[in-house]
Protein backbone atom coordinates (compact mmCIF):
# COMPACT_ATOMS: atom_id res chain seq x y z
CA UNK A 1 0.00 0.00 0.00
CA UNK A 2 1.34 3.41 -0.73
CA UNK A 3 -0.18 6.84 -0.40
CA UNK A 4 -0.57 9.51 -3.03
CA UNK A 5 2.25 12.05 -2.78
CA UNK A 6 1.81 15.49 -4.33
CA UNK A 7 5.52 16.20 -3.77
CA UNK A 8 6.37 13.26 -5.99
CA UNK A 9 3.86 14.54 -8.58
CA UNK A 10 5.59 17.93 -8.51
CA UNK A 11 8.99 16.29 -9.03
CA UNK A 12 7.94 14.27 -12.06
CA UNK A 13 5.74 16.89 -13.75
CA UNK A 14 8.55 18.54 -15.77
CA UNK A 15 9.49 15.19 -17.32
CA UNK A 16 5.85 14.35 -18.09
CA UNK A 17 5.33 17.76 -19.70
CA UNK A 18 8.40 17.11 -21.84
CA UNK A 19 6.67 13.92 -22.93
CA UNK A 20 3.46 15.87 -23.55
CA UNK A 21 5.32 18.15 -25.95
CA UNK A 22 6.46 15.13 -27.95
CA UNK A 23 2.91 13.72 -27.85
CA UNK A 24 1.58 17.01 -29.21
CA UNK A 25 4.22 17.13 -31.94
CA UNK A 26 3.41 13.58 -32.99
CA UNK A 27 -0.33 14.41 -33.09
CA UNK A 28 0.10 17.57 -35.16
CA UNK A 29 2.56 16.10 -37.64
CA UNK A 30 0.56 12.86 -37.85
CA UNK A 31 -2.60 14.87 -38.58
CA UNK A 32 -0.90 16.74 -41.40
CA UNK A 33 0.18 13.45 -42.99
CA UNK A 34 -3.31 11.99 -42.48
CA UNK A 35 -5.06 15.04 -43.96
CA UNK A 36 -2.86 15.08 -47.06
CA UNK A 37 -2.71 11.34 -47.68
CA UNK A 38 -6.43 10.92 -46.96
CA UNK A 39 -7.23 13.40 -49.71
CA UNK A 40 -5.01 11.43 -52.09
CA UNK A 41 -6.90 8.20 -51.27
CA UNK A 42 -10.28 9.92 -51.54
CA UNK A 43 -9.51 11.39 -54.97
CA UNK A 44 -7.98 8.12 -56.20
CA UNK A 45 -11.09 6.22 -55.09
CA UNK A 46 -13.30 8.56 -57.12
CA UNK A 47 -11.32 7.90 -60.27
CA UNK A 48 -13.23 6.14 -63.07
CA UNK A 49 -10.17 3.96 -63.70
CA UNK A 50 -10.77 0.58 -62.11
CA UNK A 51 -7.16 -0.54 -62.02
CA UNK A 52 -6.51 2.46 -59.78
CA UNK A 53 -9.55 2.30 -57.48
CA UNK A 54 -9.32 -1.42 -56.79
CA UNK A 55 -5.73 -1.56 -55.44
CA UNK A 56 -6.20 1.70 -53.52
CA UNK A 57 -9.37 0.44 -51.87
CA UNK A 58 -7.63 -2.86 -50.99
CA UNK A 59 -4.67 -1.05 -49.41
CA UNK A 60 -6.96 1.35 -47.53
CA UNK A 61 -9.14 -1.48 -46.16
CA UNK A 62 -6.04 -3.46 -45.18
CA UNK A 63 -4.45 -0.60 -43.25
CA UNK A 64 -7.75 0.37 -41.63
CA UNK A 65 -8.52 -3.13 -40.39
CA UNK A 66 -5.15 -4.08 -38.90
CA UNK A 67 -3.66 -2.82 -35.62
CA UNK A 68 -1.71 0.42 -35.63
CA UNK A 69 0.74 -1.04 -33.12
CA UNK A 70 1.73 -3.85 -35.50
CA UNK A 71 2.03 -1.36 -38.36
CA UNK A 72 4.36 0.72 -36.20
CA UNK A 73 6.50 -2.35 -35.47
CA UNK A 74 6.54 -3.13 -39.17
CA UNK A 75 7.78 0.35 -40.06
CA UNK A 76 10.22 0.42 -37.15
CA UNK A 77 11.86 -2.97 -37.76
CA UNK A 78 11.40 -3.50 -41.49
CA UNK A 79 12.17 -0.12 -43.07
CA UNK A 80 15.81 -0.12 -41.82
CA UNK A 81 16.39 -3.51 -43.47
CA UNK A 82 15.21 -1.95 -46.75
CA UNK A 83 17.83 0.75 -46.28
CA UNK A 84 15.39 3.45 -45.13
CA UNK A 85 16.28 4.74 -41.68
CA UNK A 86 14.13 7.25 -39.84
CA UNK A 87 14.22 8.33 -36.21
CA UNK A 88 11.56 6.82 -33.91
CA UNK A 89 9.44 9.98 -33.93
CA UNK A 90 9.45 10.20 -37.74
CA UNK A 91 8.53 6.53 -37.98
CA UNK A 92 5.73 7.11 -35.47
CA UNK A 93 4.41 10.12 -37.38
CA UNK A 94 4.41 8.15 -40.64
CA UNK A 95 2.62 5.23 -38.96
CA UNK A 96 -0.01 7.41 -37.28
CA UNK A 97 -0.54 9.48 -40.42
CA UNK A 98 -0.81 6.46 -42.70
CA UNK A 99 -3.24 4.67 -40.38
CA UNK A 100 -5.52 7.64 -39.89
CA UNK A 101 -5.37 8.66 -43.56
CA UNK A 102 -7.55 5.61 -44.24
CA UNK A 103 -10.17 7.14 -41.95
CA UNK A 104 -9.87 10.72 -43.21
CA UNK A 105 -10.28 9.38 -46.76
CA UNK A 106 -13.82 8.31 -45.80
CA UNK A 107 -14.47 11.73 -44.27
CA UNK A 108 -13.40 13.49 -47.47
CA UNK A 109 -15.51 11.10 -49.51
CA UNK A 110 -18.60 11.95 -47.47
CA UNK A 111 -17.78 15.66 -47.70
CA UNK A 112 -17.31 15.56 -51.48
CA UNK A 113 -20.47 13.48 -51.98
CA UNK A 114 -22.41 16.07 -49.99
CA UNK A 115 -21.57 18.87 -52.42
CA UNK A 116 -24.83 19.36 -54.36
CA UNK A 117 -24.94 18.12 -57.95
CA UNK A 118 -25.89 21.64 -59.08
CA UNK A 119 -22.38 22.82 -58.22
CA UNK A 120 -20.86 20.27 -60.61
CA UNK A 121 -23.35 21.24 -63.30
CA UNK A 122 -22.62 24.95 -62.82
CA UNK A 123 -18.88 24.29 -63.16
CA UNK A 124 -19.54 22.37 -66.38
CA UNK A 125 -21.83 25.13 -67.67
CA UNK A 126 -19.06 27.69 -67.05
CA UNK A 127 -16.73 25.26 -68.87
CA UNK A 128 -14.26 25.34 -66.02
CA UNK A 129 -11.36 22.97 -66.54
CA UNK A 130 -11.43 19.83 -64.36
CA UNK A 131 -8.64 21.10 -62.14
CA UNK A 132 -10.40 24.41 -61.45
CA UNK A 133 -13.68 22.61 -60.78
CA UNK A 134 -11.97 20.70 -57.97
CA UNK A 135 -9.82 23.46 -56.50
CA UNK A 136 -12.22 26.40 -56.82
CA UNK A 137 -15.67 24.82 -56.52
CA UNK A 138 -15.84 21.34 -54.99
CA UNK A 139 -13.02 21.10 -52.45
CA UNK A 140 -13.60 24.48 -50.73
CA UNK A 141 -17.23 23.49 -50.09
CA UNK A 142 -16.29 19.97 -49.04
CA UNK A 143 -13.61 21.12 -46.57
CA UNK A 144 -15.96 23.32 -44.61
CA UNK A 145 -18.25 20.38 -43.94
CA UNK A 146 -15.57 17.92 -42.92
CA UNK A 147 -13.71 20.03 -40.35
CA UNK A 148 -15.54 18.65 -37.27
CA UNK A 149 -15.20 15.05 -38.42
CA UNK A 150 -11.49 15.52 -39.10
CA UNK A 151 -11.16 17.07 -35.66
CA UNK A 152 -12.63 13.96 -34.08
CA UNK A 153 -9.96 11.86 -35.76
CA UNK A 154 -7.26 14.23 -34.48
CA UNK A 155 -8.50 13.56 -30.93
CA UNK A 156 -8.53 9.82 -31.63
CA UNK A 157 -4.98 10.07 -32.93
CA UNK A 158 -3.92 12.02 -29.85
CA UNK A 159 -5.22 9.17 -27.70
CA UNK A 160 -3.31 6.63 -29.82
CA UNK A 161 0.08 8.37 -29.48
CA UNK A 162 0.99 6.37 -26.32
CA UNK A 163 1.54 3.44 -28.71
CA UNK A 164 4.59 5.29 -30.01
CA UNK A 165 6.28 4.60 -26.67
CA UNK A 166 6.55 0.98 -27.86
CA UNK A 167 8.92 2.10 -30.62
CA UNK A 168 10.97 4.18 -28.12
CA UNK A 169 9.45 7.59 -28.86
CA UNK A 170 9.79 9.64 -25.66
CA UNK A 171 6.09 10.49 -25.34
CA UNK A 172 4.16 10.89 -22.06
CA UNK A 173 3.64 7.17 -21.44
CA UNK A 174 7.30 6.47 -22.20
CA UNK A 175 8.36 9.08 -19.65
CA UNK A 176 5.92 7.71 -17.06
CA UNK A 177 7.28 4.21 -17.58
CA UNK A 178 10.89 5.29 -17.30
CA UNK A 179 10.08 7.21 -14.10
CA UNK A 180 8.29 4.16 -12.72
CA UNK A 181 11.19 1.89 -13.64
CA UNK A 182 13.62 3.96 -11.55
CA UNK A 183 11.41 4.79 -8.54
CA UNK A 184 9.33 1.55 -8.56
CA UNK A 185 6.31 3.77 -8.01
CA UNK A 186 4.03 3.79 -11.06
CA UNK A 187 0.94 5.17 -9.34
CA UNK A 188 1.55 8.90 -9.68
CA UNK A 189 3.20 8.98 -13.12
CA UNK A 190 0.63 6.81 -14.92
CA UNK A 191 -2.34 8.39 -13.13
CA UNK A 192 -1.09 11.85 -14.09
CA UNK A 193 -0.69 10.78 -17.73
CA UNK A 194 -4.29 9.53 -17.73
CA UNK A 195 -5.51 12.79 -16.18
CA UNK A 196 -3.54 14.89 -18.65
CA UNK A 197 -5.18 13.00 -21.52
CA UNK A 198 -8.68 13.69 -20.17
CA UNK A 199 -7.86 17.30 -19.35
CA UNK A 200 -6.79 17.90 -22.95
CA UNK A 201 -9.15 15.72 -24.96
CA UNK A 202 -12.43 16.53 -23.18
CA UNK A 203 -12.35 20.33 -23.65
CA UNK A 204 -11.14 19.81 -27.23
CA UNK A 205 -14.11 17.59 -27.99
CA UNK A 206 -16.48 20.17 -26.44
CA UNK A 207 -14.89 22.80 -28.67
CA UNK A 208 -15.39 20.58 -31.72
CA UNK A 209 -19.04 20.02 -30.90
CA UNK A 210 -19.53 23.78 -30.72
CA UNK A 211 -17.72 24.17 -34.05
CA UNK A 212 -19.88 21.42 -35.55
CA UNK A 213 -23.05 23.29 -34.62
CA UNK A 214 -21.70 26.41 -36.32
CA UNK A 215 -20.33 24.81 -39.48
CA UNK A 216 -22.86 22.12 -40.29
CA UNK A 217 -25.96 24.12 -40.97
CA UNK B 1 8.74 -19.98 -41.77
CA UNK B 2 8.89 -23.37 -40.10
CA UNK B 3 6.31 -25.46 -38.25
CA UNK B 4 7.07 -24.32 -34.69
CA UNK B 5 6.75 -20.68 -35.75
CA UNK B 6 3.34 -21.27 -37.26
CA UNK B 7 2.35 -22.99 -34.04
CA UNK B 8 3.53 -19.90 -32.15
CA UNK B 9 1.31 -17.72 -34.35
CA UNK B 10 -1.77 -19.90 -33.98
CA UNK B 11 -1.39 -19.96 -30.19
CA UNK B 12 -1.24 -16.17 -30.43
CA UNK B 13 -4.38 -16.03 -32.58
CA UNK B 14 -6.23 -18.12 -30.02
CA UNK B 15 -5.31 -15.77 -27.15
CA UNK B 16 -6.13 -12.73 -29.31
CA UNK B 17 -9.60 -14.17 -29.97
CA UNK B 18 -10.10 -14.94 -26.28
CA UNK B 19 -9.08 -11.39 -25.37
CA UNK B 20 -11.44 -9.99 -27.99
CA UNK B 21 -14.40 -12.12 -26.88
CA UNK B 22 -13.99 -11.44 -23.16
CA UNK B 23 -13.49 -7.70 -23.64
CA UNK B 24 -16.41 -7.56 -26.08
CA UNK B 25 -18.69 -9.24 -23.54
CA UNK B 26 -17.61 -6.78 -20.84
CA UNK B 27 -17.86 -3.82 -23.22
CA UNK B 28 -21.32 -4.94 -24.39
CA UNK B 29 -22.61 -5.20 -20.83
CA UNK B 30 -21.24 -1.77 -19.96
CA UNK B 31 -22.53 -0.29 -23.23
CA UNK B 32 -26.11 -1.40 -22.54
CA UNK B 33 -25.97 -0.49 -18.84
CA UNK B 34 -24.50 2.96 -19.33
CA UNK B 35 -26.35 3.60 -22.59
CA UNK B 36 -29.74 2.95 -20.97
CA UNK B 37 -28.71 4.92 -17.89
CA UNK B 38 -28.06 7.90 -20.15
CA UNK B 39 -31.70 7.88 -21.23
CA UNK B 40 -32.93 7.61 -17.62
CA UNK B 41 -35.57 9.94 -16.21
CA UNK B 42 -33.38 10.80 -13.24
CA UNK B 43 -30.92 13.58 -13.79
CA UNK B 44 -28.37 12.19 -11.33
CA UNK B 45 -28.28 8.81 -13.13
CA UNK B 46 -27.81 10.52 -16.48
CA UNK B 47 -25.05 12.68 -15.02
CA UNK B 48 -23.09 9.80 -13.47
CA UNK B 49 -23.34 7.76 -16.67
CA UNK B 50 -22.12 10.82 -18.61
CA UNK B 51 -19.13 11.18 -16.28
CA UNK B 52 -18.23 7.54 -16.88
CA UNK B 53 -18.36 8.00 -20.65
CA UNK B 54 -16.29 11.17 -20.69
CA UNK B 55 -13.60 9.69 -18.41
CA UNK B 56 -13.13 6.45 -20.30
CA UNK B 57 -13.51 8.00 -23.73
CA UNK B 58 -11.23 10.85 -22.77
CA UNK B 59 -8.23 8.78 -21.82
CA UNK B 60 -6.18 6.39 -23.86
CA UNK B 61 -6.90 2.63 -23.69
CA UNK B 62 -3.19 1.89 -23.50
CA UNK B 63 -2.66 4.28 -20.57
CA UNK B 64 -5.62 2.68 -18.79
CA UNK B 65 -4.13 -0.76 -19.42
CA UNK B 66 -0.78 0.27 -17.97
CA UNK B 67 -2.52 1.87 -15.01
CA UNK B 68 -4.43 -1.34 -14.24
CA UNK B 69 -1.29 -3.43 -14.64
CA UNK B 70 1.39 -1.28 -12.97
CA UNK B 71 -0.40 1.18 -10.66
CA UNK B 72 -3.32 -0.87 -9.33
CA UNK B 73 -1.05 -3.47 -7.64
CA UNK B 74 0.26 -0.62 -5.47
CA UNK B 75 -3.28 -0.34 -4.07
CA UNK B 76 -3.23 -4.03 -3.28
CA UNK B 77 -4.88 -5.61 -6.35
CA UNK B 78 -2.59 -7.58 -8.59
CA UNK B 79 -4.34 -8.44 -11.85
CA UNK B 80 -3.04 -11.10 -14.22
CA UNK B 81 -1.99 -9.53 -17.52
CA UNK B 82 -4.85 -10.95 -19.54
CA UNK B 83 -7.41 -9.56 -17.08
CA UNK B 84 -5.80 -6.15 -16.96
CA UNK B 85 -6.00 -6.16 -20.77
CA UNK B 86 -9.60 -7.36 -20.82
CA UNK B 87 -10.67 -4.84 -18.20
CA UNK B 88 -8.97 -1.90 -19.93
CA UNK B 89 -10.40 -2.76 -23.35
CA UNK B 90 -13.85 -3.54 -21.91
CA UNK B 91 -14.02 -0.30 -19.92
CA UNK B 92 -12.95 1.96 -22.78
CA UNK B 93 -14.88 0.31 -25.61
CA UNK B 94 -17.88 0.03 -23.27
CA UNK B 95 -17.84 3.82 -23.07
CA UNK B 96 -17.80 4.13 -26.88
CA UNK B 97 -20.50 1.48 -27.17
CA UNK B 98 -22.77 3.23 -24.69
CA UNK B 99 -22.96 6.18 -27.09
CA UNK B 100 -24.12 3.78 -29.79
CA UNK B 101 -26.79 2.31 -27.50
CA UNK B 102 -27.96 5.76 -26.42
CA UNK B 103 -28.16 6.99 -30.02
CA UNK B 104 -30.10 3.93 -31.16
CA UNK B 105 -32.57 4.15 -28.25
CA UNK B 106 -33.15 7.82 -28.96
CA UNK B 107 -33.69 7.13 -32.66
CA UNK B 108 -36.77 4.96 -31.93
CA UNK B 109 -39.87 6.96 -32.86
CA UNK B 110 -41.34 8.70 -29.75
CA UNK B 111 -44.81 7.41 -30.68
CA UNK B 112 -43.60 3.87 -29.93
CA UNK B 113 -42.83 4.84 -26.35
CA UNK B 114 -46.09 6.72 -26.01
CA UNK B 115 -48.03 3.74 -27.32
CA UNK B 116 -46.33 1.50 -24.75
CA UNK B 117 -47.24 3.96 -22.00
CA UNK B 118 -50.84 4.01 -23.24
CA UNK B 119 -50.88 0.21 -22.98
CA UNK B 120 -49.65 0.69 -19.39
CA UNK B 121 -46.39 -1.20 -19.86
CA UNK B 122 -43.95 -0.79 -16.99
CA UNK B 123 -40.74 1.16 -17.86
CA UNK B 124 -38.79 -2.11 -17.99
CA UNK B 125 -41.38 -3.82 -20.22
CA UNK B 126 -41.35 -0.73 -22.43
CA UNK B 127 -37.57 -0.99 -22.84
CA UNK B 128 -37.48 -4.76 -23.33
CA UNK B 129 -40.56 -5.33 -25.50
CA UNK B 130 -40.84 -2.13 -27.51
CA UNK B 131 -37.72 0.04 -27.56
CA UNK B 132 -34.82 -2.44 -27.66
CA UNK B 133 -36.21 -4.73 -30.40
CA UNK B 134 -36.32 -1.68 -32.66
CA UNK B 135 -33.07 -0.13 -31.43
CA UNK B 136 -30.84 -3.22 -31.60
CA UNK B 137 -30.79 -3.56 -35.43
CA UNK B 138 -29.68 0.08 -35.63
CA UNK B 139 -26.76 -0.72 -33.32
CA UNK B 140 -25.31 -3.52 -35.42
CA UNK B 141 -23.23 -1.56 -37.97
CA UNK B 142 -21.60 0.74 -35.37
CA UNK B 143 -21.03 -2.25 -33.09
CA UNK B 144 -19.25 -3.94 -35.97
CA UNK B 145 -16.90 -0.97 -36.22
CA UNK B 146 -16.25 -1.00 -32.50
CA UNK B 147 -15.57 -4.72 -32.54
CA UNK B 148 -12.92 -4.25 -35.23
CA UNK B 149 -11.40 -1.38 -33.24
CA UNK B 150 -11.45 -3.67 -30.20
CA UNK B 151 -9.71 -6.43 -32.17
CA UNK B 152 -7.03 -3.92 -33.17
CA UNK B 153 -6.84 -2.85 -29.53
CA UNK B 154 -5.99 -6.37 -28.35
CA UNK B 155 -2.53 -5.84 -29.89
CA UNK B 156 -1.87 -3.39 -27.03
CA UNK B 157 -1.94 -6.28 -24.58
CA UNK B 158 1.34 -7.48 -26.10
CA UNK B 159 3.00 -4.60 -24.23
CA UNK B 160 1.99 -6.32 -20.97
CA UNK B 161 3.78 -9.47 -22.25
CA UNK B 162 0.53 -11.38 -22.81
CA UNK B 163 1.18 -14.11 -25.38
CA UNK B 164 -1.29 -12.88 -27.98
CA UNK B 165 -0.51 -12.56 -31.68
CA UNK B 166 1.59 -9.40 -31.59
CA UNK B 167 3.65 -10.70 -28.67
CA UNK B 168 4.24 -14.04 -30.41
CA UNK B 169 5.36 -12.07 -33.46
CA UNK B 170 7.92 -10.32 -31.28
CA UNK B 171 9.24 -13.69 -30.12
CA UNK B 172 9.34 -14.91 -33.73
CA UNK B 173 11.19 -11.78 -34.82
CA UNK B 174 13.75 -12.19 -32.05
CA UNK B 175 14.39 -15.82 -32.92
CA UNK B 176 14.45 -15.52 -36.73
CA UNK B 177 15.30 -11.88 -37.40
CA UNK B 178 12.84 -11.97 -40.32
CA UNK B 179 10.92 -8.81 -39.38
CA UNK B 180 9.24 -8.20 -42.74
CA UNK B 181 7.98 -11.76 -43.03
CA UNK B 182 6.83 -12.04 -39.40
CA UNK B 183 4.95 -8.74 -39.25
CA UNK B 184 3.60 -9.21 -42.79
CA UNK B 185 2.11 -12.56 -41.81
CA UNK B 186 0.47 -11.35 -38.62
CA UNK B 187 -0.97 -8.26 -40.33
CA UNK B 188 -2.67 -10.60 -42.80
CA UNK B 189 -3.87 -12.76 -39.88
CA UNK B 190 -5.42 -9.72 -38.18
CA UNK B 191 -7.05 -8.74 -41.45
CA UNK B 192 -8.57 -12.19 -41.88
CA UNK B 193 -9.97 -12.14 -38.33
CA UNK B 194 -11.41 -8.66 -38.94
CA UNK B 195 -12.99 -9.86 -42.17
CA UNK B 196 -14.60 -12.86 -40.45
CA UNK B 197 -15.87 -10.68 -37.59
CA UNK B 198 -17.42 -8.31 -40.11
CA UNK B 199 -19.11 -11.20 -41.93
CA UNK B 200 -20.60 -12.53 -38.68
CA UNK B 201 -21.79 -9.07 -37.67
CA UNK B 202 -23.41 -8.54 -41.08
CA UNK B 203 -25.23 -11.83 -40.64
CA UNK B 204 -26.46 -10.76 -37.20
CA UNK B 205 -27.52 -7.41 -38.61
CA UNK B 206 -29.50 -9.06 -41.39
CA UNK B 207 -31.25 -11.30 -38.86
CA UNK B 208 -32.01 -8.47 -36.44
CA UNK B 209 -33.40 -6.34 -39.26
CA UNK B 210 -35.44 -9.22 -40.70
CA UNK B 211 -37.07 -9.72 -37.29
CA UNK B 212 -38.63 -6.26 -37.56
CA UNK B 213 -39.25 -6.51 -41.30
CA UNK B 214 -36.37 -4.39 -42.58
CA UNK B 215 -33.64 -5.04 -45.11
CA UNK B 216 -29.98 -4.25 -44.35
CA UNK B 217 -28.34 -1.39 -46.20
CA UNK B 218 -25.78 -2.06 -48.89
CA UNK B 219 -22.10 -1.83 -48.02
CA UNK B 220 -18.73 -2.08 -49.78
CA UNK B 221 -16.74 -5.24 -50.49
CA UNK B 222 -15.30 -5.34 -47.01
CA UNK B 223 -18.80 -4.46 -45.81
CA UNK B 224 -17.71 -2.41 -42.84
CA UNK B 225 -19.30 0.99 -42.59
CA UNK B 226 -17.47 3.81 -40.88
CA UNK B 227 -19.24 6.24 -38.55
CA UNK B 228 -18.80 8.80 -41.32
CA UNK B 229 -22.21 7.67 -42.54
CA UNK B 230 -23.55 9.62 -39.58
CA UNK B 231 -21.78 12.66 -40.93
CA UNK B 232 -23.61 12.21 -44.23
CA UNK B 233 -27.00 12.03 -42.57
CA UNK B 234 -26.11 15.08 -40.50
CA UNK B 235 -25.15 17.01 -43.60
CA UNK B 236 -28.29 15.84 -45.36
CA UNK B 237 -30.45 16.75 -42.34
CA UNK B 238 -28.89 20.19 -42.16
CA UNK B 239 -29.90 20.65 -45.79
CA UNK B 240 -26.44 21.64 -47.01
CA UNK B 241 -26.69 24.29 -49.71
CA UNK B 242 -29.33 22.37 -51.58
Amino acid sequence: MNTWSWDYVGEIMPQLLEGLWITVQATILGSLVAFALGLVWALALRSPVRWLTWPVSAVVEFIRNTPLLVQLFFLFFVLPSWGVTFGPLTTGVIGLGLHYSTYTAEVYRAGIDAVPAGQWEAATALSLPRRRTWTAVILPQAFRRVVPALGNYVIAMFKDTPMLSAITVGDMLFQANSIGATTFDYMEPITMVGILFIVISYPTSLLLRALERRLVR
Amino acid sequence: MTGPLWQLFFEGVWITIQLMVYSALLAGTIAFGIGMARTSRHKSVRFLAGVYVEIFRGTSALVLMFWLFFALPLLGWQLAGIWAGTLALGLSYGAYGSEVVRGAIQSVAPAQREAAIALSFSPWQRMRKVILPQAVPEMMPPFNNLLIELLKGTALASLLSIGELTFQAKLARLSTGESAQVYGIILVMYFVIAFLVTRVMRLLERRAKASIGQKPEKAGWFSRKLPVEELETQIAAAGGNR
